[in-house]
Protein backbone atom coordinates (compact mmCIF):
# COMPACT_ATOMS: atom_id res chain seq x y z
CA UNK A 1 0.00 0.00 0.00
CA UNK A 2 1.33 3.42 -0.89
CA UNK A 3 1.29 6.02 1.82
CA UNK A 4 -0.39 9.27 1.07
CA UNK A 5 1.66 12.46 1.25
CA UNK A 6 -0.12 13.42 4.45
CA UNK A 7 0.56 10.10 6.21
CA UNK A 8 4.24 10.20 5.21
CA UNK A 9 4.65 13.68 6.61
CA UNK A 10 2.80 12.92 9.80
CA UNK A 11 5.15 9.99 10.26
CA UNK A 12 8.07 12.34 9.68
CA UNK A 13 6.74 14.65 12.38
CA UNK A 14 6.38 11.73 14.78
CA UNK A 15 9.77 10.31 13.82
CA UNK A 16 11.60 13.58 14.40
CA UNK A 17 9.76 14.29 17.64
CA UNK A 18 10.48 10.80 18.97
CA UNK A 19 14.18 11.20 19.84
CA UNK A 20 13.46 14.37 21.76
CA UNK A 21 10.66 12.81 23.77
CA UNK A 22 12.44 9.53 24.39
CA UNK A 23 15.67 11.44 25.11
CA UNK A 24 14.13 12.61 28.37
CA UNK A 25 13.98 8.99 29.54
CA UNK A 26 17.29 7.90 28.00
CA UNK A 27 19.37 10.65 29.54
CA UNK A 28 17.71 11.69 32.82
CA UNK A 29 20.78 13.70 33.85
CA UNK A 30 19.85 16.25 31.18
CA UNK A 31 16.51 16.70 32.89
CA UNK A 32 18.38 17.54 36.09
CA UNK A 33 20.69 19.99 34.29
CA UNK A 34 17.75 21.56 32.47
CA UNK A 35 15.76 21.97 35.66
CA UNK A 36 18.44 22.92 38.16
CA UNK A 37 20.85 25.09 36.15
CA UNK A 38 18.39 27.96 35.56
CA UNK A 39 17.75 28.00 39.31
CA UNK A 40 21.25 29.39 39.98
CA UNK A 41 20.69 32.60 38.04
CA UNK A 42 17.10 32.75 39.32
CA UNK A 43 18.42 32.51 42.89
CA UNK A 44 20.94 35.28 42.30
CA UNK A 45 18.33 37.60 40.78
CA UNK A 46 15.81 36.81 43.52
CA UNK A 47 18.34 37.79 46.18
CA UNK A 48 19.20 40.99 44.31
CA UNK A 49 15.51 41.94 44.33
CA UNK A 50 15.17 41.00 47.99
CA UNK A 51 18.30 42.94 48.93
CA UNK A 52 17.11 46.16 47.28
CA UNK A 53 13.60 45.79 48.71
CA UNK A 54 11.57 45.07 45.57
CA UNK A 55 7.87 44.24 45.96
CA UNK A 56 7.16 40.48 46.28
CA UNK A 57 5.74 40.15 42.75
CA UNK A 58 9.21 40.77 41.32
CA UNK A 59 10.48 37.58 42.86
CA UNK A 60 7.68 35.77 41.05
CA UNK A 61 8.52 37.57 37.81
CA UNK A 62 12.10 36.32 38.04
CA UNK A 63 11.09 32.72 38.72
CA UNK A 64 8.59 32.67 35.84
CA UNK A 65 11.02 34.43 33.49
CA UNK A 66 13.86 32.14 34.52
CA UNK A 67 11.74 29.07 33.84
CA UNK A 68 10.77 30.47 30.43
CA UNK A 69 14.42 30.87 29.42
CA UNK A 70 14.32 27.11 28.73
CA UNK A 71 12.02 27.73 25.75
CA UNK A 72 14.19 30.45 24.27
CA UNK A 73 17.31 28.31 24.68
CA UNK A 74 15.53 25.36 23.11
CA UNK A 75 14.45 27.48 20.15
CA UNK A 76 17.97 28.85 19.66
CA UNK A 77 20.02 25.70 20.13
CA UNK A 78 17.63 22.92 19.21
CA UNK A 79 15.55 24.57 16.51
CA UNK A 80 17.48 27.41 14.90
CA UNK A 81 20.90 25.75 15.08
CA UNK A 82 19.59 22.21 14.59
CA UNK A 83 19.99 21.96 10.83
CA UNK A 84 23.54 23.25 11.26
CA UNK A 85 24.24 20.47 13.80
CA UNK A 86 22.61 17.97 11.45
CA UNK A 87 24.94 19.14 8.72
CA UNK A 88 27.93 18.69 11.03
CA UNK A 89 26.89 15.16 12.00
CA UNK A 90 26.00 14.13 8.46
CA UNK A 91 22.23 13.73 8.87
CA UNK A 92 21.21 16.71 6.78
CA UNK A 93 21.83 15.04 3.46
CA UNK A 94 19.57 12.16 4.51
CA UNK A 95 16.82 14.61 5.40
CA UNK A 96 17.22 16.32 2.06
CA UNK A 97 16.77 13.18 0.00
CA UNK A 98 13.89 11.82 2.11
CA UNK A 99 10.54 12.02 0.27
CA UNK A 100 8.98 14.36 2.82
CA UNK A 101 8.44 18.03 3.35
CA UNK A 102 11.25 19.68 5.28
CA UNK A 103 8.55 21.52 7.22
CA UNK A 104 7.50 18.17 8.71
CA UNK A 105 10.98 17.69 10.07
CA UNK A 106 10.98 21.12 11.62
CA UNK A 107 7.48 20.57 13.00
CA UNK A 108 8.66 17.28 14.53
CA UNK A 109 11.62 19.01 16.12
CA UNK A 110 9.28 21.69 17.46
CA UNK A 111 6.78 19.19 18.90
CA UNK A 112 9.51 17.11 20.52
CA UNK A 113 11.36 20.17 21.78
CA UNK A 114 8.18 21.67 23.16
CA UNK A 115 7.38 18.51 25.11
CA UNK A 116 10.92 18.20 26.43
CA UNK A 117 11.22 21.87 27.35
CA UNK A 118 7.78 22.18 28.91
CA UNK A 119 8.71 19.36 31.27
CA UNK A 120 11.93 21.13 32.26
CA UNK A 121 10.38 24.60 32.54
CA UNK A 122 7.47 23.31 34.62
CA UNK A 123 9.91 21.57 36.97
CA UNK A 124 12.02 24.73 37.31
CA UNK A 125 8.89 26.80 37.96
CA UNK A 126 7.63 24.33 40.56
CA UNK A 127 10.99 24.26 42.34
CA UNK A 128 11.25 28.06 42.23
CA UNK A 129 7.72 28.53 43.55
CA UNK A 130 8.44 26.09 46.37
CA UNK A 131 11.91 27.44 47.23
CA UNK A 132 10.93 31.11 47.32
CA UNK A 133 7.37 30.76 48.63
CA UNK A 134 5.73 32.44 45.65
CA UNK A 135 1.99 32.89 45.64
CA UNK A 136 0.37 32.27 42.24
CA UNK A 137 -3.19 33.54 41.85
CA UNK A 138 -4.54 32.00 38.70
CA UNK A 139 -7.91 33.56 37.95
CA UNK A 140 -8.32 32.63 34.28
CA UNK A 141 -6.76 29.23 33.51
CA UNK A 142 -8.31 29.02 30.03
CA UNK A 143 -6.73 32.30 29.02
CA UNK A 144 -3.42 31.09 30.42
CA UNK A 145 -3.58 27.97 28.26
CA UNK A 146 -4.45 30.02 25.18
CA UNK A 147 -1.64 32.50 25.80
CA UNK A 148 0.86 29.72 26.41
CA UNK A 149 -0.15 27.84 23.25
CA UNK A 150 -0.11 30.98 21.11
CA UNK A 151 3.30 31.93 22.51
CA UNK A 152 4.73 28.50 21.80
CA UNK A 153 3.35 28.26 18.26
CA UNK A 154 4.72 31.71 17.43
CA UNK A 155 8.04 31.03 19.17
CA UNK A 156 8.65 27.67 17.54
CA UNK A 157 7.46 29.12 14.23
CA UNK A 158 10.21 31.68 14.64
CA UNK A 159 12.61 28.83 15.44
CA UNK A 160 11.59 27.04 12.22
CA UNK A 161 12.28 30.21 10.27
CA UNK A 162 15.68 30.64 11.95
CA UNK A 163 16.53 27.00 11.21
CA UNK A 164 16.47 27.64 7.50
CA UNK A 165 18.40 30.90 7.84
CA UNK A 166 21.03 29.12 9.90
CA UNK A 167 21.35 26.53 7.15
CA UNK A 168 23.87 28.65 5.34
CA UNK A 169 25.89 29.39 8.45
CA UNK A 170 29.08 27.67 9.37
CA UNK A 171 30.53 28.41 12.76
CA UNK A 172 28.48 31.61 12.72
CA UNK A 173 25.54 29.46 13.84
CA UNK A 174 27.14 28.83 17.21
CA UNK A 175 28.08 32.46 17.69
CA UNK A 176 24.71 33.70 16.47
CA UNK A 177 22.85 31.57 19.02
CA UNK A 178 25.32 32.62 21.68
CA UNK A 179 24.77 36.26 20.80
CA UNK A 180 20.99 35.97 20.94
CA UNK A 181 20.89 34.87 24.56
CA UNK A 182 21.59 37.76 26.97
CA UNK A 183 20.38 40.54 24.62
CA UNK A 184 17.04 38.76 24.26
CA UNK A 185 16.82 38.04 27.99
CA UNK A 186 17.22 41.78 28.43
CA UNK A 187 14.99 43.07 25.62
CA UNK A 188 12.18 40.58 26.26
CA UNK A 189 12.06 41.29 29.99
CA UNK A 190 12.77 37.79 31.24
CA UNK A 191 13.77 39.14 34.66
CA UNK A 192 11.77 42.37 34.87
CA UNK A 193 8.56 43.67 33.27
CA UNK A 194 9.29 44.72 29.69
CA UNK A 195 7.12 47.82 30.10
CA UNK A 196 9.96 49.51 31.99
CA UNK A 197 12.10 49.54 28.85
CA UNK A 198 9.76 52.16 27.43
CA UNK A 199 6.90 51.78 24.95
CA UNK A 200 8.87 51.76 21.68
CA UNK A 201 11.59 49.42 22.92
CA UNK A 202 8.98 47.04 24.31
CA UNK A 203 7.06 47.25 21.05
CA UNK A 204 10.20 46.40 19.08
CA UNK A 205 10.99 43.51 21.42
CA UNK A 206 7.47 42.16 20.87
CA UNK A 207 8.62 40.66 17.57
CA UNK A 208 10.08 37.95 19.80
CA UNK A 209 6.92 36.10 20.84
CA UNK A 210 8.11 35.30 24.33
CA UNK A 211 8.09 39.03 25.19
CA UNK A 212 4.32 39.34 24.99
CA UNK A 213 3.74 35.77 26.15
CA UNK A 214 5.71 36.34 29.33
CA UNK A 215 4.04 39.69 29.96
CA UNK A 216 0.60 38.12 29.57
CA UNK A 217 1.44 35.11 31.74
CA UNK A 218 2.70 37.39 34.51
CA UNK A 219 -0.62 39.24 34.43
CA UNK A 220 -2.48 35.96 34.72
CA UNK A 221 -0.28 34.52 37.47
CA UNK A 222 0.34 37.46 39.80
CA UNK A 223 -2.20 39.74 41.41
CA UNK A 224 -0.17 42.94 41.26
CA UNK A 225 1.20 42.32 37.77
CA UNK A 226 -1.36 44.27 35.69
CA UNK A 227 0.23 47.44 37.11
CA UNK A 228 3.54 46.38 35.54
CA UNK A 229 2.00 45.15 32.27
CA UNK A 230 2.90 46.37 28.80
CA UNK A 231 -0.43 45.64 27.04
CA UNK A 232 -3.76 44.03 28.05
CA UNK A 233 -3.77 40.21 27.88
CA UNK A 234 -6.37 40.08 25.09
CA UNK A 235 -4.31 42.37 22.89
CA UNK A 236 -1.19 40.34 23.53
CA UNK A 237 -3.04 37.13 22.65
CA UNK A 238 -4.22 38.64 19.36
CA UNK A 239 -0.70 39.77 18.45
CA UNK A 240 0.71 36.34 19.33
CA UNK A 241 -1.87 34.61 17.14
CA UNK A 242 -0.87 36.88 14.25
CA UNK A 243 2.82 36.24 14.84
CA UNK A 244 2.15 32.48 14.80
CA UNK A 245 0.76 32.64 11.28
CA UNK A 246 3.41 35.07 10.05
CA UNK A 247 6.36 33.05 11.33
CA UNK A 248 5.12 29.72 10.02
CA UNK A 249 4.49 31.17 6.55
CA UNK A 250 7.89 32.86 6.61
CA UNK A 251 9.48 29.60 7.76
CA UNK A 252 8.07 27.81 4.70
CA UNK A 253 9.31 30.48 2.28
CA UNK A 254 12.75 30.83 3.83
CA UNK A 255 13.22 27.06 4.02
CA UNK A 256 12.44 26.66 0.32
CA UNK A 257 14.69 29.55 -0.59
CA UNK A 258 17.61 28.48 1.56
CA UNK A 259 17.38 24.88 0.44
CA UNK A 260 17.51 25.99 -3.17
CA UNK A 261 20.39 28.36 -2.46
CA UNK A 262 22.24 25.72 -0.44
CA UNK A 263 21.95 23.20 -3.26
CA UNK A 264 23.04 25.65 -5.95
CA UNK A 265 26.08 26.81 -3.96
CA UNK A 266 26.92 23.27 -2.88
CA UNK A 267 27.09 24.16 0.81
CA UNK A 268 24.37 21.90 2.15
CA UNK A 269 26.78 19.18 3.18
CA UNK A 270 29.87 21.29 3.75
CA UNK A 271 31.20 20.70 7.26
CA UNK A 272 33.70 22.44 9.59
CA UNK A 273 33.44 25.80 7.86
CA UNK B 1 61.16 26.67 25.21
CA UNK B 2 59.11 24.04 23.39
CA UNK B 3 56.31 24.47 25.92
CA UNK B 4 56.33 28.21 25.33
CA UNK B 5 56.02 27.61 21.59
CA UNK B 6 53.15 25.19 22.17
CA UNK B 7 51.47 27.73 24.43
CA UNK B 8 51.86 30.47 21.82
CA UNK B 9 50.60 28.35 18.95
CA UNK B 10 47.66 27.08 21.00
CA UNK B 11 46.77 30.67 21.84
CA UNK B 12 46.97 31.59 18.17
CA UNK B 13 44.78 28.61 17.25
CA UNK B 14 42.30 29.60 19.96
CA UNK B 15 42.19 33.13 18.59
CA UNK B 16 41.49 31.87 15.06
CA UNK B 17 38.72 29.60 16.32
CA UNK B 18 37.14 32.38 18.35
CA UNK B 19 37.48 35.18 15.86
CA UNK B 20 37.96 34.17 12.24
CA UNK B 21 34.32 33.22 11.59
CA UNK B 22 33.58 36.84 10.79
CA UNK B 23 35.17 40.21 10.05
CA UNK B 24 36.93 42.09 12.88
CA UNK B 25 34.21 44.74 13.22
CA UNK B 26 31.43 42.20 13.67
CA UNK B 27 33.58 40.23 16.07
CA UNK B 28 34.19 43.33 18.20
CA UNK B 29 30.46 44.07 18.18
CA UNK B 30 29.83 40.49 19.28
CA UNK B 31 32.37 40.89 22.10
CA UNK B 32 30.69 44.08 23.29
CA UNK B 33 26.96 43.40 22.87
CA UNK B 34 26.79 40.17 24.83
CA UNK B 35 28.39 41.33 28.08
CA UNK B 36 26.74 44.74 27.98
CA UNK B 37 23.30 43.17 27.51
CA UNK B 38 23.94 40.73 30.35
CA UNK B 39 24.89 43.62 32.59
CA UNK B 40 21.91 45.72 31.52
CA UNK B 41 19.55 43.06 32.84
CA UNK B 42 20.84 43.68 36.36
CA UNK B 43 21.06 47.42 35.83
CA UNK B 44 17.41 47.62 34.81
CA UNK B 45 16.31 45.36 37.64
CA UNK B 46 18.04 47.77 39.99
CA UNK B 47 16.81 50.94 38.30
CA UNK B 48 13.18 49.81 38.24
CA UNK B 49 13.12 49.12 41.97
CA UNK B 50 15.20 52.08 43.15
CA UNK B 51 13.69 54.59 40.76
CA UNK B 52 16.89 55.32 38.87
CA UNK B 53 19.37 55.77 41.69
CA UNK B 54 22.74 54.40 40.61
CA UNK B 55 24.66 56.56 43.03
CA UNK B 56 24.91 53.93 45.72
CA UNK B 57 27.68 51.66 46.94
CA UNK B 58 25.57 48.55 46.41
CA UNK B 59 25.01 49.40 42.75
CA UNK B 60 28.79 49.56 42.23
CA UNK B 61 29.21 46.34 44.22
CA UNK B 62 26.68 44.56 42.00
CA UNK B 63 27.92 46.00 38.72
CA UNK B 64 31.60 45.22 39.33
CA UNK B 65 30.79 41.71 40.61
CA UNK B 66 28.76 40.94 37.51
CA UNK B 67 31.48 42.26 35.21
CA UNK B 68 34.26 40.27 36.92
CA UNK B 69 32.14 37.12 36.95
CA UNK B 70 32.59 36.96 33.18
CA UNK B 71 36.10 35.67 33.90
CA UNK B 72 34.81 32.92 36.15
CA UNK B 73 32.25 31.72 33.63
CA UNK B 74 34.18 32.17 30.39
CA UNK B 75 37.59 30.93 31.50
CA UNK B 76 36.21 27.93 33.37
CA UNK B 77 34.13 27.00 30.36
CA UNK B 78 36.92 27.83 27.91
CA UNK B 79 39.52 25.55 29.52
CA UNK B 80 37.32 22.51 29.93
CA UNK B 81 35.60 22.96 26.57
CA UNK B 82 38.91 22.50 24.73
CA UNK B 83 38.69 18.74 25.25
CA UNK B 84 35.08 18.44 24.16
CA UNK B 85 35.35 20.81 21.21
CA UNK B 86 38.56 19.32 19.81
CA UNK B 87 37.36 15.77 20.22
CA UNK B 88 33.67 15.91 19.30
CA UNK B 89 33.41 18.88 16.99
CA UNK B 90 36.70 19.35 15.15
CA UNK B 91 37.88 15.78 15.73
CA UNK B 92 41.47 16.94 16.10
CA UNK B 93 42.12 15.90 19.69
CA UNK B 94 43.80 12.66 18.68
CA UNK B 95 46.34 14.50 16.52
CA UNK B 96 47.05 17.06 19.23
CA UNK B 97 47.25 14.32 21.83
CA UNK B 98 49.88 12.24 20.02
CA UNK B 99 51.93 15.28 18.98
CA UNK B 100 55.25 15.60 20.88
CA UNK B 101 54.08 18.60 22.91
CA UNK B 102 53.15 19.34 26.49
CA UNK B 103 49.38 18.87 26.53
CA UNK B 104 48.97 21.21 29.52
CA UNK B 105 50.76 23.99 27.62
CA UNK B 106 48.29 23.43 24.78
CA UNK B 107 45.23 23.60 27.04
CA UNK B 108 46.45 26.67 28.92
CA UNK B 109 47.43 28.36 25.65
CA UNK B 110 43.85 27.98 24.49
CA UNK B 111 42.69 29.31 27.88
CA UNK B 112 44.98 32.35 27.65
CA UNK B 113 43.21 33.65 24.57
CA UNK B 114 39.88 33.14 26.32
CA UNK B 115 41.15 35.31 29.17
CA UNK B 116 42.31 37.95 26.66
CA UNK B 117 38.96 38.05 24.85
CA UNK B 118 37.03 38.10 28.12
CA UNK B 119 39.22 40.98 29.29
CA UNK B 120 37.96 43.06 26.36
CA UNK B 121 34.36 42.43 27.46
CA UNK B 122 35.14 43.13 31.12
CA UNK B 123 37.00 46.37 30.39
CA UNK B 124 34.28 47.65 28.05
CA UNK B 125 31.60 46.80 30.61
CA UNK B 126 33.48 48.57 33.40
CA UNK B 127 34.18 51.64 31.26
CA UNK B 128 30.49 51.74 30.31
CA UNK B 129 29.58 51.47 33.98
CA UNK B 130 31.91 54.26 35.08
CA UNK B 131 31.11 56.67 32.24
CA UNK B 132 27.37 56.07 31.81
CA UNK B 133 26.15 54.78 35.15
CA UNK B 134 28.55 56.38 37.60
CA UNK B 135 29.97 53.15 39.01
CA UNK B 136 32.27 54.03 41.92
CA UNK B 137 35.65 53.19 40.40
CA UNK B 138 38.25 55.92 40.70
CA UNK B 139 41.37 55.04 38.69
CA UNK B 140 43.58 57.16 40.96
CA UNK B 141 42.25 55.50 44.11
CA UNK B 142 42.61 51.89 42.91
CA UNK B 143 44.74 49.54 44.96
CA UNK B 144 46.75 48.33 41.96
CA UNK B 145 49.00 45.78 43.71
CA UNK B 146 45.99 44.11 45.35
CA UNK B 147 44.09 44.14 42.06
CA UNK B 148 46.96 42.66 40.03
CA UNK B 149 47.83 39.93 42.55
CA UNK B 150 44.19 38.96 43.05
CA UNK B 151 43.60 38.84 39.28
CA UNK B 152 46.63 36.58 38.75
CA UNK B 153 45.60 34.27 41.60
CA UNK B 154 42.00 34.26 40.41
CA UNK B 155 42.90 33.39 36.82
CA UNK B 156 45.19 30.64 38.05
CA UNK B 157 42.50 29.25 40.33
CA UNK B 158 39.79 29.25 37.65
CA UNK B 159 42.12 27.82 35.01
CA UNK B 160 43.28 24.87 37.12
CA UNK B 161 39.69 24.18 38.13
CA UNK B 162 38.85 24.19 34.42
CA UNK B 163 41.62 21.65 33.87
CA UNK B 164 39.95 19.25 36.31
CA UNK B 165 36.66 19.67 34.47
CA UNK B 166 38.53 19.13 31.20
CA UNK B 167 39.77 15.82 32.62
CA UNK B 168 36.21 14.84 33.42
CA UNK B 169 35.26 15.81 29.85
CA UNK B 170 37.64 13.07 28.65
CA UNK B 171 35.31 10.50 30.17
CA UNK B 172 31.90 11.99 29.41
CA UNK B 173 30.16 12.81 26.18
CA UNK B 174 26.99 14.43 27.32
CA UNK B 175 27.79 15.98 30.66
CA UNK B 176 30.62 18.42 29.94
CA UNK B 177 28.39 21.42 29.33
CA UNK B 178 26.05 20.69 32.24
CA UNK B 179 28.91 20.23 34.70
CA UNK B 180 30.63 23.42 33.56
CA UNK B 181 27.47 25.47 33.76
CA UNK B 182 26.59 23.90 37.10
CA UNK B 183 29.91 24.89 38.68
CA UNK B 184 29.71 28.39 37.19
CA UNK B 185 26.09 28.64 38.41
CA UNK B 186 27.11 27.71 41.96
CA UNK B 187 29.70 30.48 41.87
CA UNK B 188 27.10 32.97 40.60
CA UNK B 189 24.55 32.16 43.27
CA UNK B 190 26.80 31.56 46.27
CA UNK B 191 29.96 33.66 45.81
CA UNK B 192 28.56 37.11 46.42
CA UNK B 193 28.78 38.04 42.75
CA UNK B 194 25.73 40.30 42.46
CA UNK B 195 24.54 40.48 46.07
CA UNK B 196 26.35 40.17 49.40
CA UNK B 197 26.54 36.68 50.83
CA UNK B 198 24.98 37.97 54.08
CA UNK B 199 21.66 38.09 52.18
CA UNK B 200 21.73 34.29 51.94
CA UNK B 201 20.45 31.95 54.65
CA UNK B 202 23.17 30.84 57.07
CA UNK B 203 23.49 27.31 55.60
CA UNK B 204 24.12 28.86 52.18
CA UNK B 205 26.69 31.27 53.63
CA UNK B 206 28.65 28.23 54.81
CA UNK B 207 28.86 27.10 51.18
CA UNK B 208 29.95 30.61 50.15
CA UNK B 209 32.83 30.58 52.60
CA UNK B 210 34.43 27.49 51.06
CA UNK B 211 34.27 28.80 47.49
CA UNK B 212 37.47 30.56 46.36
CA UNK B 213 35.49 32.84 44.04
CA UNK B 214 33.90 34.45 47.12
CA UNK B 215 37.33 35.61 48.29
CA UNK B 216 38.36 36.53 44.76
CA UNK B 217 35.31 38.76 44.28
CA UNK B 218 36.00 40.56 47.55
CA UNK B 219 39.70 41.03 46.76
CA UNK B 220 39.06 42.29 43.22
CA UNK B 221 36.39 44.71 44.42
CA UNK B 222 38.73 46.07 47.11
CA UNK B 223 41.44 46.47 44.49
CA UNK B 224 39.20 48.23 41.97
CA UNK B 225 37.20 50.46 44.33
CA UNK B 226 38.64 50.48 47.85
CA UNK B 227 36.79 53.60 48.99
CA UNK B 228 33.42 52.34 47.76
CA UNK B 229 33.92 49.02 49.53
CA UNK B 230 34.82 50.84 52.75
CA UNK B 231 31.81 53.10 52.64
CA UNK B 232 29.47 50.18 51.75
CA UNK B 233 29.82 48.90 55.30
CA UNK B 234 29.93 52.37 56.88
CA UNK B 235 26.71 53.54 55.17
CA UNK B 236 24.88 50.31 55.96
CA UNK B 237 26.00 50.31 59.58
CA UNK B 238 26.95 46.61 59.51
CA UNK B 239 29.34 44.26 57.76
CA UNK B 240 27.27 43.92 54.56
CA UNK B 241 29.70 41.70 52.69
CA UNK B 242 30.35 39.50 55.70
CA UNK B 243 34.06 39.80 54.90
CA UNK B 244 34.79 43.23 56.32
CA UNK B 245 36.88 41.73 59.11
CA UNK B 246 39.24 39.97 56.71
CA UNK B 247 42.45 41.74 55.77
CA UNK B 248 43.64 42.00 52.16
CA UNK B 249 46.51 39.70 53.01
CA UNK B 250 44.14 37.10 54.42
CA UNK B 251 42.05 37.17 51.23
CA UNK B 252 45.14 36.72 49.07
CA UNK B 253 46.37 33.95 51.37
CA UNK B 254 43.10 32.05 50.98
CA UNK B 255 43.30 32.51 47.20
CA UNK B 256 46.91 31.31 47.07
CA UNK B 257 45.99 28.28 49.15
CA UNK B 258 43.03 27.57 46.86
CA UNK B 259 45.28 27.72 43.80
CA UNK B 260 47.68 25.25 45.39
CA UNK B 261 44.95 22.84 46.46
CA UNK B 262 43.11 23.04 43.14
CA UNK B 263 46.36 22.67 41.23
CA UNK B 264 47.24 19.40 42.98
CA UNK B 265 43.65 18.20 42.77
CA UNK B 266 43.19 19.16 39.12
CA UNK B 267 46.44 17.60 37.93
CA UNK B 268 45.49 14.40 39.79
CA UNK B 269 41.99 14.34 38.32
CA UNK B 270 43.27 15.14 34.84
CA UNK B 271 45.95 12.43 34.94
CA UNK B 272 43.57 9.84 36.34
CA UNK B 273 40.99 10.70 33.68
CA UNK B 274 43.69 10.60 31.02
CA UNK B 275 44.72 7.07 32.05
CA UNK B 276 41.12 5.84 32.06
CA UNK B 277 40.40 7.56 28.74
CA UNK B 278 43.41 5.86 27.12
CA UNK B 279 42.49 2.49 28.53
CA UNK B 280 38.89 2.78 27.35
CA UNK B 281 39.78 4.31 23.98
CA UNK B 282 38.03 7.60 24.63
CA UNK B 283 40.73 9.97 23.34
CA UNK B 284 39.32 9.89 19.81
CA UNK B 285 35.80 9.02 20.86
CA UNK B 286 32.98 10.85 19.08
CA UNK B 287 29.37 10.63 20.05
CA UNK B 288 27.75 13.41 17.99
CA UNK B 289 27.29 15.66 21.03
Amino acid sequence: MTDTWMVRNLRAVRGRAYPRVIGLMREPSWMIYGTVLPLFSITAYVYVYKFIGAKPEFVGYVVLGGAMTAFWLNVLWSMAAQLYWEKETGNLQLYMIAPISRMSLLAGMAVGGLFETTTRAASTLALGVFAFGIVLTLTDPLMLVLVFLATMVALYGMGMMFASLYLLFGREAYHMSNLLMEPVYFASGFYFPVRYLGFWTALGASIIPITLGLDAMRQLFFEGAPGDAFLPVQTELAVLATLSVVFIVLAKFSLDYMEKLGKSTGRLTLRWQ
Amino acid sequence: MNDLRTFKNAAWLGWQMEANWTDPFLFMTYCVVKPIAGTLILVFMYLIVTGGNTDSEFFSFMFVGNAMYMYAAEVLFGVSWVIHDDREHYMTLKQVYIAPINFYAYVFGRAAIKIAITTVGVVITLVFGVLVLGVGIDILAMDVPLLVVSLILGFACISVLGLALGGISFLTAKHAEGINEGIAGIFYAFSGVVFPITALPSWAQSISMVLPITYWMEAVRRGLMPTTMESLNTVSGYDVTGMGGMSDLYLLGVLALSVTVFFVMSISVFRAADVVARRKGKIDWTSAY
